[in-house]
């Protein structure tokens, strides 16, 4: 029989608690807080939406040109913690190039792995999936969502 | 003094490794101010000053009771001017909605602070678009401190409030607050104190403050949340119209017209919160008991030792005053990791800081950033605390250096 620690948990939980955020806050994910991708202004783009986080301050700024079906270019800018930025650096790369229904697809699979369930993240996240940290997080999820609620946004405003 | 101990606080008690450094959003309760609260509604539950039975003559004495209590410990003589709010920011807004709108008008002028809380920051703002009114910024010094001339450079014939904080809830400066009433009464404006980080931390007297309204919260003084206190003048509460009307605090209740209850009733209605102000006056018991004076060199102490301990560190920002002119609040960023990034990480290490504006984006805009780090001690913090801290900076500082900048 285990006995709980002194925050009502298992003994390891606090060492499994300290493991997931040594993990999330990996290489790949400080790479993309430091270099993002895709960051800067488009001089034509189709949609142009900006959304903030009123509780932390976090801001994206989203543009998005299409070619036809097809997002031609993906770019952002922004303001805010790790998490929030690493998210919309990854967003980019991870839709480029990518139709309409296969945005909307990653879009939906990432919200939900995101909020933990199980088995969303799958191929199709790619490097996305360095983000499943977060979903034991449940007050960063807000952060890791901000860039993907802006593009939701986004492709309805554009129908 | 030594620091409370943690047996004296059930849930520090039951978690043992945690460090919680977030006493400026809220404190943690002390057992005596629970079992107050518990006593309160094993034996002397009923509805203040409604029945004539003898439970609710025992309610309305503890409730009485307690704001006698409270009203020493602020340094009030006249108990009947502390009005029993739920907090500092119900306290505030009955000023400006209750005071300021009979008395502040199209043309006149309402100066506030850069340092200002939202909660003394925005019910005045909105007050001044209602009524055509000007609101005026003081801004501050680097250091974060009111400097007396530029404040008096903004007062005027038509300053009609001079609004600020005690201590600042993000910077830790502490206000000259009896040069500021000075300069406000100059000129024929009233002083609205917002006390919440100081009545906590520092022995106030609001009598020799001489300011005309003071507010503060139960729940950063070792009290429940939901209380709080709104002290004020005399004469200004008589003349004041009432800012929530209903039970309580009526006199007679006509078909077409009503008049009002005596003070502090006036500006109490409804059922009172007594069980919270019986547990606020356990709390103002015990911070007496400790002393003030005690309370304010225990933390002192504390952010001295954390404030070096940090500004050691490379990366490390510290903003407001050198450690000795400020209270026991540290606001700070570590390079590049942002404030959310470094408390989910500090998390990990037991410790609980806030990260964000700190309900002051006013003071964020000038400091130039969107978010700091606060750490604030309290009276059951130690030195383990502050070492738990600064290894977890270190750690989160390494954490975020496995990527060059």
């Amino acid at each position: 029989m285990s006995v709980p620690d002194d925050q009502g948990r298992e003994p390891n939980a606090q060492d499994a608690r300290r493991a997931n955020i040594s993990a999330l806050y990996q290489e790949l994910i400080l790479d993309h807080y430091r270099r993002p991708r895709n960051r800067g202004k488009l001089e034509h783009p189709d949609v142009s939406l900006r959304k903030k986080n009123p509780l932390c301050g976090d801001v994206i700024d989203l543009q998005l040109q299409f070619d036809g079906d097809t997002l031609r270019e993906v770019r952002f800018t922004g303001e805010g913690c790790a998490i929030s930025q690493a998210s919309a650096s990854m967003l980019t790369q991870r839709l480029k190039g990518k139709t309409r229904a296969e945005a909307a697809e990653i879009l939906d699979r990432f919200t939900r792995m995101v909020h933990g369930e199980e088995g969303a993240a799958d191929e199709s996240l790619g490097d996305l999936r360095a983000l499943s940290g977060v979903a034991r997080l449940p007050v960063r999820h807000p952060c890791a969502l901000l860039a993907w609620d802006t593009l939701a946004e986004a492709l309805a405003s554009r129908p | 003094m030594r620091a409370l101990p943690r047996s004296e606080f059930p849930l520090l008690a039951a978690s043992p490794r945690l460090v919680y450094l977030d006493s400026a959003a809220t404190t943690q309760k002390p057992r005596v101010v629970l079992d107050a609260i518990r006593a309160f509604y094993e034996n002397d539950n009923a509805n203040p000053h409604r029945g004539a039975y003898e439970l609710s003559v025992r309610a309305t004495q503890r409730y009485h009771d307690a704001r006698a209590r409270v009203a020493a410990f602020l340094g009030v003589r006249d108990s009947d001017c502390v009005i029993f709010t739920r907090g500092t920011t119900e306290s505030l807004n009955l000023v400006a909605s209750s005071w300021g709108r009979a008395n502040v008008g199209a043309g006149d002028e309402i100066v506030v602070t850069a340092a200002e809380h939202h909660a003394n920051f925005v019910p005045w703002q909105q007050l001044a678009l209602e009524k055509k009114a000007r609101l005026r910024i003081c801004e501050l010094e680097p250091d974060g401190s009111i400097d007396l001339d530029r404040l008096r450079a903004l007062l005027g014939s038509r300053t009609r409030v001079v609004a600020f904080p005690y201590v600042s809830n993000v910077l830790g400066t502490i206000a000259p607050v009896r040069e500021i009433v000075d300069l406000a009464h100059g000129v024929g404006a009233i002083a609205v104190c917002d006390g919440a980080q100081a009545a906590p931390h520092l022995s106030v007297c609001v009598d020799d403050l001489g300011v005309d309204f003071f507010a503060a919260s139960g729940h950063k003084m070792l009290g429940p949340m939901g209380i709080g206190v709104l002290v004020g003048r005399r004469d200004l509460l008589d003349a004041m119209p009432p800012y929530m009307t209903g039970g309580d605090m009526i006199e007679f209740v006509e078909d077409d017209r009503s008049t009002w209850n005596r003070l502090p009733h006036k500006f109490e209605a409804g059922t009172p919160n007594a069980a919270g102000a019986v547990g606020l006056a356990a709390a103002a018991d015990l911070l007496q008991r400790i002393g003030m004076d005690a309370v304010r060199a225990h933390e002192r102490g504390l952010v001295g030792s954390a404030y070096r301990r940090l500004a050691a560190i490379e990366g490390v920002r510290i903003y407001g005053p050198a450690p000795e002119h400020r209270s026991g609040v540290l606001s700070f960023n570590v390079g590049d990791v942002h404030p959310h990034d470094l408390a989910t990480i500090l998390d990990s290490y037991h410790v609980c800081i806030r990260a964000g504006h700190h309900c002051a984006q006013p003071l964020m805009r000038r400091l130039g950033v969107s978010a700091t780090a606060r750490a604030s001690f309290y009276v059951y913090n130690d030195d383990a605390d502050v070492d738990a801290l600064v290894n977890g900076v270190m750690a989160a500082r390494e954490m975020f250096s496995r990527v060059g900048a």
